[in-house]
């Protein structure tokens, strides 16, 4: 079976890692292979950094409120560099009105606080093998 | 503190107590097999004198006010004067913030607390391109010495305290604050008030550097000297465990990592040839406060402690004012749960009781409605009121470090404080913090009991209410969360351009000048960074300059 590759990143300025940290060691934990990109990347080092580790999935963790610029971003530069089939889940301090917006963007998951990694972990599987089995098909 | 007779009787008795514990736990067990503490050590099921039977009153809790401060820094503690309330603000822009500030300090707040934005934090200018979208958020946007005098419009700073979490930009504000104030017409000894300046922290836990830990020690080491000779009432440093402890840490490393931290800043500052008695009285701390109880008194009771041996035993200081930890305190965020977010009134009012019972100094207690965004002004007044309740209605205040001599109490103060010497040894024998924040060994630790407290709630064996037990099928969500107008950014870009067309811009450029050099040649550079303030040099401008000459920091990524 095909090991899936994952970029857990970082946008922006924000500082705020325990999350990203600890989501990457649960995916890691669970058989994936898993990028980590440190802090304060750019939307454009993001996609570049997806593109040259040909990841399965990008996970962005922002805390610091600019969740609905950052993501739009990113997701724009994606469609431009032909990978917007690369599903992208956000996680952070994302208030409840702004959940359907990030979806609308064209994220794939939006995770707040207190989810639990293994809901975390079987929603990138159902995510993956699903676009793994369409893509085979 | 009991005679050897006294014991064997207590202990007799324990005994035979302990005797009746085992018979009745094969019919009733308890709830669990092990009661353990954040910190992974086991609580006991009962202490007794037998706990505390080495104690010396005089040498290990003293009265209050005397060393090694176990009770508390003051003799007279929230008796002469309650605790600082200090509610951590600011969002969009200066003018934005001032309104907020203003608001806090007539519902009956008694100091301020700045919160800046992130490119302020990280030493760009609102309209850099990294900047985009984080303008105003968790924070106020800072550009120049304008934004500083628009936020503390028609607030007198020689009256109020201020608090600004700022750190590798600390020296700029730190300028424009008091640039600020003397333009108000306050003198410059006068004023008092805390930057964080608290930069190992944030290679570890917090992220926003800008320079290598040596140049950055170096900024801050200047700061002590300069701020010694000219602004004697201002804390220099926040010496920082909270973020440590959000960050994943336990209780016991967060006190560990705080003092390895202050050890390496006061061992820089007197290789620079500052005198710890004199620059050690301007040092200060901040803590977490988080659930556990017991164990969080504890903890604050045993970093007093802790601080005053080290600043004696290992710095040779005699100053008392120097031996005496001074602390902040803040109720931990990340306690603070999405589900049922009412529940978090309570966690923060056990939080805060835990702060004033241990001590501290100055208190921010956190609103309701953070683990959503910003606080609202219906919530930070809630969590203003539950000081005011601790303050004026609980009667904890009244009765000077009341818990003292509990045998539970001074024992975990005692476990702690044991724990956290063979942290501090182990720092050491890696080569100091600097060291080991470089091989990455903090950040693992911290890591590991970040990952390990994660597991313990997925397992279940950590109870989270509404989170992992008492969940409710619909939440109800919280109304009115606090938004910031995305125009504030455009604005704020705009009042930008438009200074960087009316200033001098020739005494600028000469000033920036002037800073490059004696950064170059490291002379101090504070009185540089306060001329280049005055001509309203912008944040980015100057931070530009020390980037050019000290370079830039990059994080190892490995997890």
């Amino acid at each position: 079976m095909k090991k899936y590759r994952i970029l857990i990143a970082k946008p922006g300025l924000d500082g705020h890692d325990r999350g990203a940290k600890v989501v990457a060691h649960a995916l890691r934990d669970a058989g994936f292979e898993v990028i980590y990109t440190g802090l304060r990347q750019t939307p454009e080092q993001i996609v570049k950094t997806a593109i040259q580790e040909d990841v399965d999935l990008i996970g962005l963790s922002i805390l610091s409120g600019a969740h609905l610029q950052l993501s739009k971003k990113v997701i724009e530069l994606m469609k431009k560099e032909g990978i917007a089939s690369i599903p992208v889940f956000v996680g952070g301090i994302i208030p409840p009105d702004d959940v359907p917006k990030l979806l609308e963007i064209g994220v794939a998951r939006v995770f707040g606080p207190g989810t639990p990694l293994s809901k975390i972990v079987q929603e990138v599987r159902e995510v993956l093998e699903g676009v793994a089995s369409t893509s085979e098909s | 503190m009991y005679d050897k007779e006294q014991l064997r009787r207590i202990f007799d008795a324990f005994e035979q107590w302990q005797a009746q514990v085992e018979s009745d736990l094969k019919k009733y067990p308890e709830r669990k097999e092990k009661f353990v503490s954040s910190s992974g050590y086991e609580f006991k099921r009962c202490y007794t004198p037998l706990d505390v039977s080495e104690l010396d009153y005089l040498k290990d809790l003293g009265m209050p006010g005397d060393y090694p401060y176990t009770r508390g820094v003051q003799r007279t503690m929230y008796r002469g004067r309650l605790w600082t309330m200090r509610q951590y603000a600011g969002f969009g822009t200066a003018e934005e913030t001032n309104k907020r500030f203003k608001y806090l300090l007539q519902q009956g707040q008694t100091g301020l607390s700045v919160a800046f934005d992130l490119p302020t934090q990280i030493g760009y200018d609102s309209d850099h391109p990294l900047a985009e979208g984080e303008v105003g958020r968790v924070g106020v946007a800072v550009d120049s010495l304008k934004d500083i005098e628009t936020l503390f419009d028609g607030i007198p700073l020689k009256d109020v305290s201020t608090s600004m979490t700022i750190n590798s930009t600390a020296v700029i504000l730190l300028s424009m604050y008091a640039v600020t104030a003397e333009k108000q017409g306050a003198k410059l000894e006068e004023l008092r008030g805390t930057i964080q300046n608290d930069i190992l922290k944030e290679y570890i836990a917090r992220g926003t550097y800008i320079f290598p830990p040596e140049p950055s020690m170096k900024i801050v080491t200047d700061i002590f000297e300069f701020c010694a000779q000219h602004m004697p009432k201002w804390n220099t440093i926040s010496i920082s465990g909270y973020h440590i402890r959000e960050a994943g840490a336990n209780a016991v490393q967060e006190l560990a990592f705080t003092f390895a931290d202050a050890v390496a800043y006061v061992e820089a500052a007197i290789k620079a040839g500052l005198d710890p008695n004199v620059f050690g009285r301007q040092l200060s701390f901040f803590f977490a406060a988080h659930n556990n109880f017991l164990e969080e008194i504890a903890k604050f009771r045993a970093a007093r402690r802790i601080w005053a041996k080290i600043m004696k035993e290992r710095f040779k200081v005699t100053n008392q004012e120097a031996l005496r930890l001074r602390f902040h305190t803040q109720t931990g965020g990340s306690t603070l749960t999405a589900q049922q977010p009412l529940n978090n009134i309570v966690r923060v009012a056990i939080q805060a009781l835990a702060a004033v019972l241990g001590g501290t100094q100055s208190l921010h207690t956190n609103s309701f409605d953070e683990a959503l965004g910003l606080p609202t002004e219906q919530s930070v007044q809630v969590a203003l009121r539950t000081q005011q309740i601790i303050a004026y209605e609980s009667g904890v205040a009244d009765i000077v470090d009341p818990l003292a001599g509990s045998f539970a109490l001074e024992a975990l103060t005692n476990q702690i404080e044991e724990k956290v010497w063979e942290y501090l040894q182990k720092i050491d024998s890696l080569g100091g913090m600097v060291r080991a924040i470089e091989l990455g060994y903090v950040q693992k630790e911290i890591h590991k009991s970040a990952y390990e407290q994660q597991l313990a709630i997925e397992k279940g064996e950590q109870i989270v209410v509404g989170v992992n037990a008492f969940q409710t099928k619909e939440e109800r969500p919280v109304e009115n969360i606090l938004k910031v107008d995305p125009a504030l950014e455009e604005k704020q870009k705009q009042a930008l351009r438009q200074l960087r067309e009316q200033r001098d811009n020739r005494a600028v450029a000469n000033a920036l000048k002037e800073l490059k050099q004696a950064a170059k040649e490291g002379k101090n550079i504070v009185p540089y960074v306060f001329e280049a303030v005055k001509c309203y040099a912008t944040l980015g401008e100057i931070s530009d300059v020390l980037r050019e000459v000290y370079g830039e920091y990059t994080e190892s990524t490995s997890i």
